[in-house]
C-alpha cells in the first residue's frame, strides 16, 4: 500500500492507536481536577464527586467519568456502575444529547396520583417539553401538598400548569429555606444541649440514659421499629471503633415527617444524635440525606456549622452525605453501601450492621426521627413518652397523612389511635364529597386496608395479622372516588422502578407483577405465587414488602377484581 | 492432645431431618452437597465469593421468617434446615421460572446451568411475559456476548473484578434495567477487556461464550495439560474434537486456580496455521543466505525443497558431524529452548555435550534473567525463586520492580492484585507506568537506568534509620560492612534528582519494606536487561538480606520467569558453564560424575553464551549450529549482527514449528511438535514441575522433538535407548537431586509438584533458605553495586530512550501468537508506544507511521499514544518481524550475566510521511 504522505491516510484494519479501553481526555481531566480541588480522592466520596460534576455540567459525560476514575485510581466501570445506579445522575455518552438545562420532576406516586399527577404530567410535557425535561419521579416527600412538581430544585405543591410556568419564567429553580427554623442560638436559649451537657459532665450516666430510652418504649421510626435503647447496648458491645449512620433518606411514598421536623428544629435532632453517639461510644457520624431535600441539606449544613463553630462539647467527626435519587438507600444496608460510594444494593444479613456495618465497623444506624425524640424523652422522662397511647399502646407517633382528608400533614398523635380517630380528630375529616374507602397504613409497602378496618389501633405489631404494617406511619387515605387496585398498581410500579436489581424475586418479580397487575383481569393464582416468592426469598425489605398492596387487593377488594 | 479451637470444630445441624456436620467455614450449600444433597444454585460458583443474589438456593431455616440463601449461610449448631420443604421448593422453582422467562430460548451453550436446574425441578414453559432483549455484541474476536441469555447473576463481574481484577465488567443501571456492562457500557471489543475469558468460564447460561459457537460442539475428549506460554505455569484442559482444539478451560492448578489469560485460553490455533511445517525442508543448492529476510513462510519453495525424514536427518546430522570431525567440537554450538520440555532440554544439552563434544549450549534465559541468576548464585547460591507467587497471601508488602506483570505474567499479576485488594502494600517501581500501577499503594516511576540509585537509597534509609535485621545479618550473611560503606553516599535526598523519586517516598517505601511482617520482591526484565543487570539484582538481594525478608513464608526474592520452561531448561543444563542442576563444568569432581552417568568424556571448558556464539561465528571460530525452537534472528540484540552471523554458518539445522526468521538461514529445517502435541514436564517460575499431556497428533510428517533429537544423536554416533518420555525424565532425575522425590508416576497422579523434593512422600519446599543458603558455607553474601550508566546514553542526535518488551497478546518473537487468530486479531500491527506530548512535539498523530533510528538500524511502525511513558521514552514490542525492534537494540553485555542491554538504547524518532506500510 502506497501512502501519499498526507494526514488521515488509510490505516490498516484493527490497528490500535491507543491502549485498550478509553483513554483519559486531558481537558476532561483538568475540569475534574478543578472541581475536586483539594477534596480527598477516597472511594467513599465517589457519589459526592459525581454530584460536583452533575451540578456543574448538568450531566455526566463519559469523558468526565473516565477522567474521574483516573483521578480516583478507579477503573472506569467502577464509576459508571455507580453513576448509572442513581436516578439523579444523567450519564451522557458520545452521540447522545445531554438533557435540557432545566428538569421539572413531577411526582407520580400514590398521593400525587390521587391528586391528579397523571393529568398534570402530559400538560406539562406538551407545554414545556421542547426546552425543559419533564420527568416522572417517585415520591419527593411533599405529599401533603400533592400534586408536587419540582422545578429544578424548587418544589411546588400543589402544582399546576400556571405555577410551573411562573417558576420557569422567573427562573425560580432553587429551593428556598423555610423561615421558621429554630436556630442554634434560639435552641440553646430554650434549654437545648443541656441534656447532652449533663451526659458529658457526668450528671447522667450511660446506663440511666439507655434505660430511659428502653423504658420509654421508643422504637426505630424509620419503619422497622427496633427498640432504640437496645440497639445502643448492642452496638456498644462490639469492639470499636464504632460508627453512627443517620438515615434521612425518607423515600417511602407518603412519608414526609423527617423533612417536617428537620425544617423546624434541626438541633433537637442533632442533640439526640450526639447523645446517642456518646452513649454508644461512637467515633464518627455519617448523616445520609436524600437528594430530594436540598433545603434540608442546607439547614443541616448550617446547623452543623453553627454547632462546630461554638461546640457545647468536643464533637465527634460529622460527615454529611447526599443521596442521588434511590429509594433503596433508605434500606439500612443499602444506605451504608451508598455512603461507601457504591451502588446502594442491600447486603445479605447476617452479619448485621450493628456488628459489621459502615466500612466494616460496628454501626449504630438510626432514622432521623428516632434521634429527634431522645432529648425530650430524657428531659421529660421515659414516662412522659410512654404515657401517651390508646388501646394499650404506648408512645407518640408522627403520622404523615395525605390523600382525601381536609388537613393533610404531619400529625403527632398517640400510638394506637385508629385511622377513623386520626382523620376526625387531627385531619379535619374527609374532603367534602369523599367517603373513606381504604388506606395505606404504612406507605406503599405497608399494604392497603379497607374502610372496614378503620378502627384498628395504628402501631407497630398491630397490623401484621391483617397483612399490613405501620412502617414509617405514612397514611394515605383513599375515598370512594378512588380505586384500590389502581393504587396497588402504582405501588408495584414504584417498587419495580426502585428495585436495586440484585435479587431475582424483586428485580424480576416486581416487573412481572406490575405487568400482570396492569391487565384488566388479574391472574390471581399466578400473582399469589409471585407474591410468595417475593415475600419469602427477597434479600431486603423492599422485595419482601412489595407484594403487600397486591395481597391486600386480593384479600380485601375482591369486588375490584371482579369488575 | 492439642485442643481444637472452637472455630475449627465441625458444626452439627439438621438437614432435611437428618443430623449432619458442616466443616468450619462451610455454607449450608457446601455442607449439603458433601452430604449428597444438591441444592439448586446459579449465582454460586466454587472459587467465587458467594453473592446470594439469584435466590435459587433458598432454604427454610426453622425459626426464621424469610428463607435463607444456602450459599451464604453457615449452619449454626442445632439449626434445622429444610431444602425441599414446600415453601423452599416454591421459591426455588419460582426463581428459576422467573429467570427462564427472562432469557431467550436460543441455546448458546451445551450446559446451561439454568436449563439443567429447570429440568431437575421439572419447570415447564414459563408463565410470565418475556423481557425486552438487548442486542448481541460480537465486537470481541474471542468472546460472544449474548445478554439475552443473561440472568444477572454477576458471576462474570466477580470473575473479572474480584478474581482476575481486570475491572472491566460491571453491573450497571438498576432494577429490571440492571445489566452487565463493559467499562462505560462500551462494546466488549472496544473496552479495556484483556480477553482473559474468566467471565466466559464463569457464565452459567452461555451469555458469554467463546466466539463462533465453539461451545456448542461436543468434544471427543478432554486432556489435562499445561499452558504453553509464560512461566506462570497455568494448568488447563484442552477440549478436542477431530484432532483439533475446540476450546481451552482453566484447571485448578496451584499457580492459577482455574484462571488463564488471553494467550492461554484463546491462543491455541497457531497449531493449525497454514504456515505450519509438516515436512522436512532442505535448502536448495546455490541459494545464498541474505540478512534481508525475504522468504514467504507460506511458500518457501523458492529457497527450500521438501525432503524425506531420512534424507533430512542424514543431511542435518551429517553436516554437523563433518564440522565436528574436521574442525573439532568447539566449532559447533546448540541453542535449546525454554519452550521445550525438561526432557527435551536435558537431551538437547546432552547431545551437544556428548555428541558435539562442547559446552557451547545456551538458550534464551541468557537474554532474560542471566544477570539475575548470576547475582543470585553469587549472593545466595541458587538461581531459583525463594518463594512462590502464591505466597503473596502471606506477605504484607509486595514490591514489583521492572516487571509489566499484568501483560507478561497475567495470571501471577491477578494474585498480586488480589493481595492489593486485600489491603496489602503493593509497591510498583517501573519507568513505564503499566496497568499494575493502578492497584499499587506506591507507584515509583523512576528514570530509566537508575535502578541502583533508587535501591541503594532504600538501603541507605534502612541502615540510617536502624531498620536492619541485625540478628539475620550476623548469623546468616557476610559482607554487610561493604554494603554499609557503599550506600553511605546514596542518601534519598541525594538520589532524588538522579532517579526522579522524592526522597520522602523512597524513605516511606524503604520503611514499609523493612518493617512489614513479610516483604516479597518480584522482578522482571526491566531489572535484568541492562549492562548493570547483575548490579540491579545484587541490590534487591541485599535489601532482602539486610532486613531478613527471606527464608520465611511471605518474604523472599522472585525473578518472574518469562517462558514456560525457562526454569526447567536451566535446571536441565541448557547453560554453557553448567551441567544439570547448576553444577559447574570446570569442576573436576562434577565432571567425573557426569562422565560416569553419560559414559563419555566431557569438555572441561565452559562454553560460549548466546551473543558470544554469534561473535565466534563472525570470527570464523564456529561453523555449525543446531537450533531447536529458538529464534535468535528476532530475539538477539542488534539483529544485523546476529543475522550476519547466522548467514555465515556453514551448516545450520533448525527444528521448529514454523519457518521462523532464524529458519530462513537454515540449511535444513526439521518440522517439530507443539506443546499440545506432546507429553513432557515443564517447570514454572515457582519451581513447580508440571506434566503436560499429549492432546493432539502432530500434523503431516511433523514429529515429536524428543524423537528428532534422538535421531540426530544416533547419527552423531550416540547410542541412546529411550523408549519414552518417562525414561528421559527418570535419567534426568538422577542428574538433578532436587527432583529426587518426584517420580514420573507421581507426576502422572499429581500433575504438579514443587522441588526441592527429596523423597516420594516429601510435599516439596515452596519456601527455601529457611535455615541456610546453598552456598559452600551456608552463608549469604552482600555484594555492593556502584552507579554506572547504560552503555549508550541519549544525545542530540539520538535523543530518545528505547525500551523494548512484550505485549499481552504476543509471545516472545511472535512465531506462535502472530499465527493465533484471536491474538493476531487483537494486536495485528507493529506499534511504537510514544508519550502523547512527544508525539505532538513531533507534529505527529495517533496512528501515524513513525521511523525509529538507532546507530544500528531503523524500523517503521505505527504510533500508539501511551501516557504511561515518561517524556523522551519510546517503547516497542519486539514481536513484529516487519518492524523488528531488535534491529535497533544495543548488544552491549552485562559483564557477569552476559545479558544484552535490551532495556536501554538511544534512538531518534521521526514521523514518516512517505513510507509504505
Amino acid at each position: 500500500m502506497k501512502h501519499n504522505g498526507e494526514r488521515g491516510r488509510k490505516r490498516p484494519r484493527g490497528l490500535r492507536t491507543r491502549p485498550k479501553g478509553r483513554s483519559v481526555d486531558s481537558q476532561a481531566l483538568r475540569e475534574v481536577q478543578t472541581l475536586l480541588a483539594d477534596a480527598p480522592r477516597r472511594r467513599d466520596l465517589l457519589i459526592e464527586h459525581l454530584h460536583l460534576i452533575q451540578d456543574r455540567y448538568g450531566h455526566l459525560s463519559a469523558a468526565h467519568l473516565v477522567a474521574l476514575a483516573h483521578e480516583m485510581q478507579l477503573a472506569p466501570v467502577e464509576v459508571y456502575e455507580v453513576a448509572s445506579f442513581y436516578h439523579h445522575f444523567d450519564v451522557v455518552k458520545e452521540g447522545e444529547t445531554p438533557p435540557p438545562a432545566l428538569t421539572v420532576r413531577v411526582c407520580d406516586s400514590v398521593s400525587c396520583e390521587l391528586a391528579g399527577a397523571e393529568q398534570l404530567i402530559p400538560v406539562l410535557e406538551r407545554e414545556f417539553g421542547k426546552t425543559v425535561r419533564v420527568q416522572r419521579v417517585p415520591c419527593v416527600g411533599r405529599c401533603e401538598t400533592a400534586p408536587v412538581a419540582v422545578v429544578g430544585q424548587n418544589p411546588l405543591g400543589p402544582a399546576s400548569l400556571e405555577r410551573v410556568r411562573q417558576a420557569i419564567e422567573r427562573k425560580a429553580t432553587q429551593a428556598s429555606l423555610p423561615a421558621a427554623t429554630v436556630d442554634y442560638q434560639a435552641y440553646q436559649a430554650a434549654g437545648g444541649y443541656q441534656v447532652l451537657r449533663e451526659c458529658l459532665n457526668g450528671t447522667r450516666d450511660t446506663d440511666s440514659v439507655v434505660r430511659a430510652l428502653e423504658d420509654s418504649g421508643l422504637r426505630g421510626l424509620g419503619g422497622a421499629g427496633f427498640p432504640a435503647g437496645r440497639k445502643w447496648r448492642i452496638v456498644r458491645g462490639y469492639a470499636g471503633p464504632r460508627l453512627l449512620a443517620v438515615n434521612i433518606d425518607e423515600g417511602e411514598p407518603g412519608t414526609f415527617k423527617d423533612r417536617y421536623y428537620l425544617e423546624r428544629d434541626p438541633h433537637r435532632f442533632l442533640e439526640g444524635m450526639l447523645i446517642a453517639a456518646w452513649a454508644a461510644e461512637i467515633n464518627a457520624i455519617y448523616i445520609y440525606i436524600r437528594d430530594e431535600y436540598p433545603a434540608c441539606l442546607q439547614i443541616l449544613k448550617n446547623a452543623i456549622a453553627a454547632l462546630e463553630a461554638d461546640p457545647p462539647m468536643a464533637l465527634p467527626a460529622i460527615y454529611l452525605r447526599r443521596g442521588a435519587g434511590a429509594y433503596i438507600c433508605g434500606e439500612e444496608s443499602g444506605m451504608i453501601e451508598s455512603i461507601e460510594g457504591k451502588r446502594g444494593m442491600p447486603r445479605l444479613r447476617p452479619p448485621y450492621v450493628a456488628e459489621v456495618g459502615l466500612f466494616g465497623r460496628p454501626t449504630l444506624e438510626h432514622n432521623f426521627e428516632t434521634l429527634y425524640w431522645v432529648r425530650d424523652i430524657l428531659e421529660r422522662g421515659a414516662e412522659w413518652f410512654a404515657s401517651h397511647g390508646r388501646r394499650d399502646r404506648k408512645g407518640l407517633r408522627s403520622f404523615s397523612v395525605s390523600g382525601r382528608v381536609q388537613k393533610p400533614g404531619v400529625h403527632l398523635a398517640p400510638a394506637g389511635i385508629s385511622l377513623r380517630e386520626l382523620i376526625d380528630e387531627y385531619c379535619g375529616g374527609m374532603l367534602p364529597g369523599h367517603e373513606l374507602y381504604a388506606y395505606f397504613p404504612g406507605g406503599a409497602s405497608g399494604g392497603i386496608l379497607p374502610a372496614a378496618h378503620a378502627d384498628l389501633p395504628l402501631d407497630f405489631d398491630t397490623l401484621q395479622p391483617y397483612g399490613c404494617f405501620i412502617g414509617s406511619a405514612a397514611i394515605i387515605v383513599l375515598s370512594d372516588k378512588d380505586s384500590a387496585k389502581a393504587a396497588a398498581l402504582n405501588a408495584m410500579r414504584f417498587f419495580s422502578h426502585e428495585s436495586c436489581g440484585k435479587c431475582t424475586p424483586c428485580r424480576v418479580g416486581t416487573r412481572k407483577a406490575a405487568g400482570l397487575m396492569a391487565q384488566d383481569r388479574w391472574d390471581v393464582p399466578l400473582l399469589e405465587e409471585l407474591a410468595q416468592v417475593m415475600g419469602d426469598a427477597s434479600i431486603c425489605g423492599l422485595g419482601q414488602a412489595a407484594p403487600n398492596p397486591l395481597r391486600s387487593i386480593i384479600q380485601y377488594f375482591p369486588e375490584e377484581l371482579a369488575s | 492432645m492439642t485442643a481444637v479451637p472452637e472455630s475449627a470444630k465441625p458444626t452439627s445441624f439438621l438437614l432435611d431431618g437428618r443430623a449432619v456436620d458442616a466443616l468450619p467455614g462451610e455454607t449450608i450449600l457446601q455442607a449439603a452437597r458433601r452430604h449428597g444433597v444438591d441444592i439448586p444454585h446459579l449465582c454460586y460458583k466454587d472459587g467465587l465469593r458467594p453473592d446470594g443474589n439469584c435466590r435459587a438456593c433458598v432454604v427454610e431455616v426453622k425459626g426464621e421468617r424469610p428463607l435463607a440463601p444456602s450459599c451464604c449461610r453457615t449452619p449454626q449448631e442445632g439449626m434445622e434446615v429444610a431444602t425441599t420443604s414446600e415453601r423452599a421448593r416454591h421459591s426455588q422453582k419460582m426463581v428459576l421460572e422467573l429467570l427462564l422467562s427472562d432469557v431467550v430460548e436460543t441455546t448458546y451453550t451445551r450446559d446451561s446451568e439454568l436449563e439443567t436446574w429447570a429440568r431437575t425441578l421439572e419447570i415447564d414453559t414459563p408463565r410470565f411475559a418475556p423481557r425486552r432483549q438487548p442486542e448481541p455484541d460480537a465486537s470481541h474476536p474471542a468472546i460472544a456476548v449474548n445478554l439475552d441469555a443473561c440472568i444477572q447473576c454477576t458471576r462474570c463481574q466477580r470473575a473479572c473484578r474480584e478474581e482476575q481484577v481486570n475491572d472491566v465488567i460491571g453491573y450497571a443501571l438498576r432494577g429490571s434495567q440492571a445489566k452487565i456492562v463493559f467499562d462505560v457500557d462500551d462494546p466488549m471489543g472496544s473496552s479495556s477487556c484483556v480477553g482473559c475469558g474468566e467471565c466466559v468460564q464463569a457464565c452459567p447460561t452461555g451469555a458469554l461464550m467463546p466466539a463462533k459457537e465453539a461451545g456448542l460442539i461436543e468434544p471427543d475428549k478432554t486432556v489435562d495439560s499445561v499452558c504453553p506460554y509464560c512461566g506462570v505455569g497455568c494448568l488447563l484442559t484442552y477440549h478436542v474434537k477431530d484432532n483439533t482444539i475446540l476450546q481451552v478451560t482453566g484447571r485448578d492448578g496451584p499457580s492459577n486456580h482455574g484462571r488463564l489469560c488471553v494467550k492461554g485460553r484463546y491462543g491455541f490455533d497457531y497449531i493449525t496455521h497454514p504456515h505450519r511445517l509438516t515436512r522436512p525442508l532442505i535448502r536448495k543448492s546455490g541459494i545464498p543466505k541474505s540478512t534481508e529476510i525475504t522468504i514467504d513462510p507460506a511458500d518457501p519453495s523458492d529457497v527450500f525443497r521438501e525432503a524425506s525424514w531420512e534424507e533430512a536427518l542424514d543431511f542435518a546430522a551429517g553436516g554437523l558431524k563433518k564440522i565436528r570431525d574436521e574442525k573439532g567440537g568447539q566449532a559447533l554450538a546448540g541453542f535449546g529452548s525454554a519452550k521445550g520440555s525438561n526432557e527435551e532440554a536435558y537431551l538437547f544439552q546432552k547431545l551437544v555435550r556428548t555428541g558435539f563434544g562442547t559446552n557451547n549450549v545456551d538458550h534464551c534465559t541468557r537474554l532474560c534473567h542471566a544477570s539475575s541468576v548470576a547475582a543470585l548464585l553469587e549472593g545466595i547460591g541458587s538461581g531459583a525463586v525463594s518463594n512462590q507467587v502464591a505466597d503473596v497471601v502471606e506477605a504484607e508488602c509486595i514490591i514489583v520492580i521492572g516487571s509489566n506483570a499484568s501483560e507478561n505474567h497475567p495470571v501471577a499479576a491477578t494474585f498480586m492484585k488480589n493481595a492489593a485488594k486485600a489491603g496489602k502494600t503493593l509497591v510498583v517501581m517501573d519507568p513505564r507506568r503499566t496497568e499494575l500501577a493502578r492497584h499499587a499503594s506506591y507507584y515509583l516511576q523512576f528514570k530509566p537506568d537508575t535502578d541502583v540509585a533508587l535501591l541503594n537509597a532504600m538501603m541507605h534509609t534502612i541502615i540510617e534509620e536502624g531498620l536492619v535485621h541485625q540478628e539475620f545479618i550476623e548469623q546468616r550473611t557476610a559482607g554487610f560492612d561493604l554494603i554499609k560503606q557503599n550506600v553511605a553516599g546514596f542518601s534519598p535526598e541525594e538520589m532524588e534528582s538522579v532517579c526522579g523519586i522524592a526522597a520522602e517516598t523512597i524513605r516511606e517505601v524503604a520503611r514499609r519494606y523493612a518493617t512489614a511482617s513479610g516483604s516479597m520482591i518480584f522482578w522482571g526484565m526491566g531489572v535484568s536487561q541492562h549492562i548493570h543487570g547483575t548490579d540491579n539484582a545484587r541490590c534487591l538481594i541485599a535489601l532482602a538480606l539486610m532486613t531478613g525478608q527471606i527464608g520465611r513464608p511471605g518474604t523472599g526474592l522472585h525473578p518472574l520467569r518469562g517462558q514456560n520452561n525457562v526454569q526447567g531448561a536451566s535446571d536441565a543444563g541448557l547453560i554453557p558453564m553448567m551441567f544439570p542442576e547448576y553444577q559447574r563444568v570446570d569442576n573436576e569432581e562434577v565432571r567425573q560424575r557426569f562422565e560416569a552417568l553419560w559414559g563419555v568424556s566431557l569438555d572441561p571448558q565452559a562454553g560460549l553464551t548466546v551473543v558470544e556464539i554469534m561473535d565466534a561465528i563472525l570470527d570464523d571460530r564456529l561453523h555449525g549450529m543446531y537450533i531447536m525452537g529458538e529464534n535468535p534472528a528476532m530475539s538477539d540484540p542488534n539483529l544485523h549482527h546476529a543475522r550476519q552471523a547466522l548467514a555465515k554458518l556453514d551448516h545450520l539445522v533448525v527444528q521448529d514449528l514454523f519457518l521462523t526468521e532464524t529458519a530462513a538461514f537454515a540449511d535444513v529445517i526439521l518440522p517439530a511438535s507443539a506443546l499440545p502435541e506432546k507429553t513432557g514436564t515443564f517447570t514454572n517460575t515457582d519451581r513447580r514441575v508440571q506434566l503436560a499431556r499429549k492432546a493432539l497428533d502432530p500434523p503431516g510428517q511433523a514429529r515429536q522433538d524428543l524423537d528428532i533429537i534422538q535421531e540426530m544423536a544416533r547419527r552423531l554416533g550416540l547410542d541412546w535407548q529411550y523408549h519414552d518420555t518417562a525414561a528421559v525424565y527418570e535419567e534426568m532425575r538422577q542428574a538433578i537431586s532436587a527432583l529426587g522425590g518426584i517420580s514420573w508416576a507421581r507426576l502422572e497422579s499429581q500433575d504438579s509438584v514443587t522441588y526441592p523434593c527429596w523423597t516420594e512422600d516429601d510435599p516439596g519446599r515452596p519456601v527455601v533458605f529457611q535455615k541456610d543458603f546453598p552456598t559452600s558455607d551456608g552463608i549469604a553474601r552482600f555484594v555492593p553495586a556502584r552507579l554506572i550508566h547504560a552503555d549508550e546514553l541519549p544525545d542530540a542526535e539520538f535523543p530518545f530512550v528505547l525500551i523494548t518488551g512484550r505485549q499481552l497478546e504476543h509471545w516472545h518473537t511472535g512465531a506462535m501468537t502472530r499465527r493465533a487468530s484471536v491474538l493476531n486479531a487483537i494486536e495485528p500491527q507493529p506499534v511504537i508506544n510514544v508519550h502523547p506530548e512527544d508525539l505532538t512535539a513531533l507534529d505527529g498523530a495517533e496512528g501515524d507511521l513513525l521511523t525509529i533510528t538507532s546507530r544500528r538500524g531503523e524500523i517503521t511502525a505505527y504510533a500508539r499514544v501511551d501516557a504511561g511513558l515518561q517524556r523522551n521514552e519510546i517503547f516497542i514490542p519486539f514481536c513484529y518481524q516487519e518492524a523488528a525492534a531488535n534491529l535497533l537494540t544495543n548488544e552491549a553485555l552485562d559483564p557477569y550475566g552476559k545479558i544484552p542491554e535490551f532495556k536501554y538504547c538511544a534512538v531518534r524518532v521521526s514521523v514518516n510521511r512517505t513510507a509504505e506500510a
